[in-house]
């Protein structure tokens, strides 16, 4: 490839390489305060190619992201570039990921443990846990939940933040601009720009926390806690979980695990501030 | 007269949680999870015995449950459909 940048994130590294420079830059502005991996050997490559074999590799992608295809146009654009990177990561960390059970989740930190967001697109994870972020927490992943198979921790998988229309101007409102990439308008998701978790986010990046809360945050509607039965919990994770099923008994013995370990709960909320404050209430409540 | 008789899986290849009420089932062989409710798991442990028919399934899971013996056998012989439809048990 003729531009490629190589990144550690969390216990992961990438290698991106592109035909274009554009999205490698951008990448390597992105995560200019992330360690670089150690060694040559990357756990997962990320291609963006021209249009055949591009478009080959990405169908399988389809039944995962599903609401966008990359034009046949060449070059790529920055935005579409930077997106297909991203997808690219989460395809390769999808598919291939076998160390740990992943789950498409938000998770942040606080004393050694934490809480997972997971919902539907739209349910706000990405939103608050980056929320979360700037307020006293550490932002572990907006994307990713990453659960250790034997030990049941979670590791953080702290990405760049992918903010979407309404969530870009809340974040804006909360963290220092030099902290936000490029304004992408008019991608397939509306318009994009990334933000940089905390420096503490990433200078612990390495370092694990003990699940102790799941919430399945849901927008609209009054402020509204309901709990949700341990086997509701279980299969809601099974769907959340994008490798449970290549895991066999490894991820069955570690997403019970996870069920018997942690209080589950349905959030309801108008405003992301509702949000906050029923994640904090919930949490001070926990025992112990 | 005696119905089709059944067998499961050994112990081993089936693991086991129960989750508030239900149970969770990680199918080895078939790599598959299933969440089932009473009296599904009640059946797969009377048939870890070794295989028998509703009726012999029913006697070995009596104890648990006060239901009349023929209601019973019918419930048991769906379940027992319901759960070789799904790989979980099968006609010995």
């Amino acid at each position: 490839m003729r531009h490629q940048v190589s990144l550690a994130i969390g216990p992961v590294s990438f290698r991106v390489g592109s035909a274009w420079p554009g999205p490698v830059r951008a990448l390597a502005e992105l995560y200019g305060d992330y360690p670089k991996p150690e060694g040559d050997v990357c756990d997962f490559t990320v291609r963006l190619e021209p249009e055949k074999p591009w478009r080959r590799w990405l169908r399988p992608s389809v039944a995962i992201s599903g609401d966008y295809m990359l034009p046949d146009a060449m070059p790529l654009s920055l935005a579409l570039g930077l997106l297909a990177a991203e997808m690219g990561m989460n395809l390769q960390m999808a598919l291939g990921q076998k160390r740990f059970l992943l789950l498409h989740a938000a998770t942040a930190e606080k004393e050694g443990r934490a809480v997972i967001l997971t919902g539907e697109s739209g349910a706000g994870k990405s939103t608050l846990s980056a929320l979360l972020g700037e307020r006293g927490w550490r932002l572990m992943g907006d994307e990713f939940a990453l659960l250790d198979l034997d030990s049941g921790d979670l590791h953080p998988f702290p990405r760049a933040v992918s903010l979407k229309n309404g969530a870009i101007k809340v974040m804006e409102a909360e963290a220092s601009a030099d902290r936000f990439g490029p304004v992408m308008e008019g991608t397939p998701k509306g318009t994009i720009r990334h933000l940089k978790p905390r420096a503490d986010a990433v200078a612990r990046m390495e370092e694990p926390a003990r699940p102790a809360l799941i919430l399945f945050p849901r927008f609209g509607g009054e402020r509204a806690i309901r709990g949700v039965g341990a086997s509701e919990v279980f299969v809601r994770l099974t769907q959340a979980s994008t490798n449970y099923v290549a895991l066999g008994s490894r991820g069955f013995d570690a997403l019970t695990g996870l069920v018997a370990r942690c209080p589950a709960l349905a959030i309801d909320y108008p405003d992301t501030e509702t949000a906050l404050t029923l994640v904090e209430e919930l949490w001070a409540d926990l025992p112990q | 007269m005696s119905g089709a008789i059944y067998m499961a899986d050994d112990a081993g290849a089936v693991r086991s949680v129960e989750l508030d009420g239900l149970v969770a089932l990680f199918h080895a062989p078939s790599g598959m999870t299933h969440i089932v409710a009473p009296p599904a798991p009640q059946i797969l442990e009377a048939l870890g015995q070794g295989p028998g028919d509703a009726r012999a399934i029913l006697s070995r899971i009596a104890d648990l449950y006060e239901i009349e013996e023929d209601a019973g056998t019918e419930a048991i012989e769906a379940r027992l459909d319901e759960l070789e439809a799904v790989g979980l048990v099968r006609r010995a």
